[in-house]
């Protein structure tokens, strides 16, 4: 677990926007918390093995290099709509990011793309802050099937997450495929539409 | 029956299934208007095509091109190859598949979130997504309007409908007059500023009350723009004269017949009188002063008259390390009269203002004077094509340039510069957009959040000074 002390975290910082010129949807981890992460300045293109890593970010240390949750601040992913934001932590390698609070848009994207966001009280986070930091090497278990998040001393913290989305996210599906088994229902109530509003439909 | 808010009503109609008897769990929505541009599509339509799938309904479609448009020399076509690759991939697909799309070159071009409601496009009562979190701004017209990111851009267009949970309700009610030279942007910067950048996060807010009835669809627009910048997702405006005024005779919308029908349930679409909110915030509209940002949040406000705050003062301490850092960033002292602050840069664009009125309200300010001499660039970016022409109508373009202003382009410019309008390290603007995050208009850049007519004022002055003396 590597952890993000700062609030607000917004998704211009996450994936600044001279990367979301591509027209792809991968390799954006590399350029993860750009501004932060590396001395120079980047733009798309360059191989990241040339720059200059700024040695004080934390995902830089040493000890948070396999990190694989996130842990940050409140109102986490707030700012822009831009699906690359959770796209570039997936890619980096993150699979859950804790917070006390997320920004709308981006906690809906995390859970399209399979990326758990997972909210704690404050004051439970603010515990985790101290352990990671006081314990090299900590290890934080997420069990989503049993919704709790355990420390290594054995402490577990539960979470909430919609019963539809963790049945989505533990079974891996089509979320389009699904809403498509519903493709009667759109019809009707789209022709239902089409009289009453008719200007709708012009 | 249940008294329902404007919000209600608007989910309510466009429910076609549940997920689960739970009132607040997932429903599926349908989805009117789906609005598109080249920055958040480009992987929904490969997705779409690689599941060999085919939008839903094709006239519920529009495009444009905006993020990564120049705003001059558009002859020359876009120079940069990885924008224009952006932008020729909209337009292949949007051929391919039969889409409108208003292309660079086409007058009615501009960005998505001025065109849509220019086009009468955005109606009272729809539903209406965008791969943009700016898409709030349609709420003025009594739509439920969100931004989505781009799996759910391709959900919609395979499947007209979107998963989505219901938000719990706020009202924001600003009652009085504004006062003179108070606009729409200083009450959007006075609610972030009140509740936060997390205030309304979970929530959908409805802006109600005399200030906001007395405001044009112009300032509704801008208010709701700015929703997201208070955390929610959506913002809204009830129906009134004002919005069927705004969209008599506009291209997209109904006429006739169906517009009087129209019409007749539009009107139906505000809070019943009692409709309980999760949450009622109220603000005085007598007491908001003209606002300016300080920090690198939208939260990070106050009122041209103030001074930087200092972080000493601040108790808890992640707000005061955000604090820090912020004034590092900005590179201001703390207790700096807001008044001393002086922009290398000033630019007024962008969803929030770039629309007629607050080209109108800039152009009043800077006519018949100059910009101040330590103003390296001061330019206008009109919001679309067609509100640039208006504003040529008007001359507004020739005060400017009398000025010192450049008049450009429509797009989004500077507003988050992904084309080759932005900030160099360090500079500093005068800023009519709605973020003023770290980098937001190039690297190491200070934004400065204003309305259109304190940016215009500071052009003027050199320095951020209170519009009402200069009126
Ligand atoms: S003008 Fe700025 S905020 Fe609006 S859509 Fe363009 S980039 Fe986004």
């Amino acid at each position: 677990m590597a952890p993000l002390d700062r609030a607000n975290v917004d998704t211009d910082a996450i994936i600044p926007k001279q990367f979301l010129k591509s027209i792809k949807r991968s390799g954006f981890g590399q350029n993860l918390f750009d501004e932060w992460r590396y001395l120079d300045h980047g733009e798309p293109g360059i191989d990241p093995a040339t720059r200059k890593l700024n040695p004080e970010f934390v995902l830089n240390l040493p000890r948070y290099r396999d990190a694989r949750i996130l842990l940050a601040r409140a109102n986490f992913g707030c700012g822009s709509s831009r699906e690359h934001a959770p796209w570039a932590l997936q890619d980096y390698g993150f699979e859950v990011i804790i917070a006390p609070s997320f920004a709308d848009i981006f906690f809906n994207n995390c859970f399209k793309i399979g990326l758990l966001p997972i909210v704690l009280d404050t004051s439970q986070v603010d515990q985790l802050f101290r352990e990671v930091e006081a314990t090299e090497g900590y290890r934080l278990l997420v069990n989503l099937e049993q919704q709790s998040a355990t420390t290594p001393a054995g402490e577990s913290f539960p979470f909430e997450i919609d019963p539809f989305r963790k049945h989505s996210l533990l079974n891996g599906l089509d979320e389009i495929g699904l809403t498509l088994q519903h493709a009667d229902k759109i019809r009707a109530f789209e022709e239902k539409r089409r009289v009453e509003q008719p200007w709708l439909f012009g | 029956m249940k008294m329902q808010t404007l919000y209600d009503k608007l989910w309510q109609s466009h429910v076609v299934h549940e997920e689960s008897d739970d009132p607040e769990g997932m429903a599926l929505l349908y989805i009117d208007r789906h609005l598109v541009h080249e920055v958040t599509s480009p992987q929904a339509f490969e997705g779409l095509k690689l599941a060999g799938r085919k939008p839903w309904r094709l006239n519920s479609i529009l495009a444009v091109a905006d993020h990564n448009v120049p705003t001059t020399g558009r002859d020359h076509g876009i120079s940069d190859p990885v924008s224009r690759l952006q932008v020729e991939t909209l337009d292949q697909n949007c051929e391919e598949l039969g889409i409108t799309e208003f292309r660079m070159n086409d007058r009615r071009q501009g960005i998505v979130h001025v065109i849509g409601p220019e086009q009468g496009a955005t109606l009272p009562g729809m539903t209406v997504v965008c791969g943009d979190s700016h898409t709030s701004t349609h709420g003025a017209f009594a739509c439920l309007a969100f931004g989505i990111g781009t799996s759910e851009v391709e959900h919609v267009l395979a499947t007209q409908c979107l998963v989505a949970k219901k938000s719990k309700t706020m009202q924001i009610v600003v009652e009085g007059n504004l006062g003179h030279g108070i606009t729409a942007k200083d009450v959007a910067l006075a609610v972030v500023g009140r509740i936060g950048t997390a205030g309304g996060t979970g929530y959908a807010i409805e802006f109600a009350g005399s200030a906001i009835r007395g405001l044009s669809m112009e300032g509704r627009m801008t208010l709701c723009n700015m929703a997201i910048e208070a955390g929610a997702r959506a913002g809204m405006v009830a129906v009134d004269d004002v919005t069927i005024e705004y969209l008599r005779g506009r291209p997209f919308a109904p006429k006739g017949d169906p517009w009087e029908k129209a019409v007749t349930y539009w009107r139906t679409l505000k809070s019943d009188e009692g409709a309980s909110f999760g949450k009622v915030v109220q603000l005085d509209a007598v007491s908001i002063k003209p606002q300016v940002t300080w920090g690198t949040s939208p939260e990070m406000v106050t009122t041209v008259d103030g001074k930087v705050p200092d972080p000493t003062e601040i108790a808890d301490a992640v707000k005061r390390h955000d604090m820090e850092r912020a004034l590092k960033y900005m590179a201001l002292a703390p207790n700096t009269p807001i008044s001393e602050i002086r922009p290398d840069k000033i630019f007024i664009g962008s969803c929030t203002n770039a629309r007629i009125e607050d080209l109108r309200a800039a152009a009043e300010v800077v006519r018949g004077r100059r910009i101040a001499k330590s103003i390296k660039l001061a330019m206008v970016v009109p919001g679309s094509g067609l509100v640039k022409h208006q504003a040529e109508q008007e001359g507004l373009d020739r005060i400017f340039r009398e000025a010192g202003f450049e008049w450009r382009e429509p797009g989004c410019s500077m507003c988050l510069a992904m084309n080759d309008d932005r900030l160099e390290p360090g500079e500093r603007c005068a800023s009519t957009s709605n973020r003023n995050f770290e980098g937001r208009q190039g690297p190491a850049g200070r934004t400065h959040l204003v309305s259109p007519a304190m940016a215009a004022a500071a052009a003027v002055a050199g320095h951020f000074v209170d519009v009402r003396e200069i009126y």
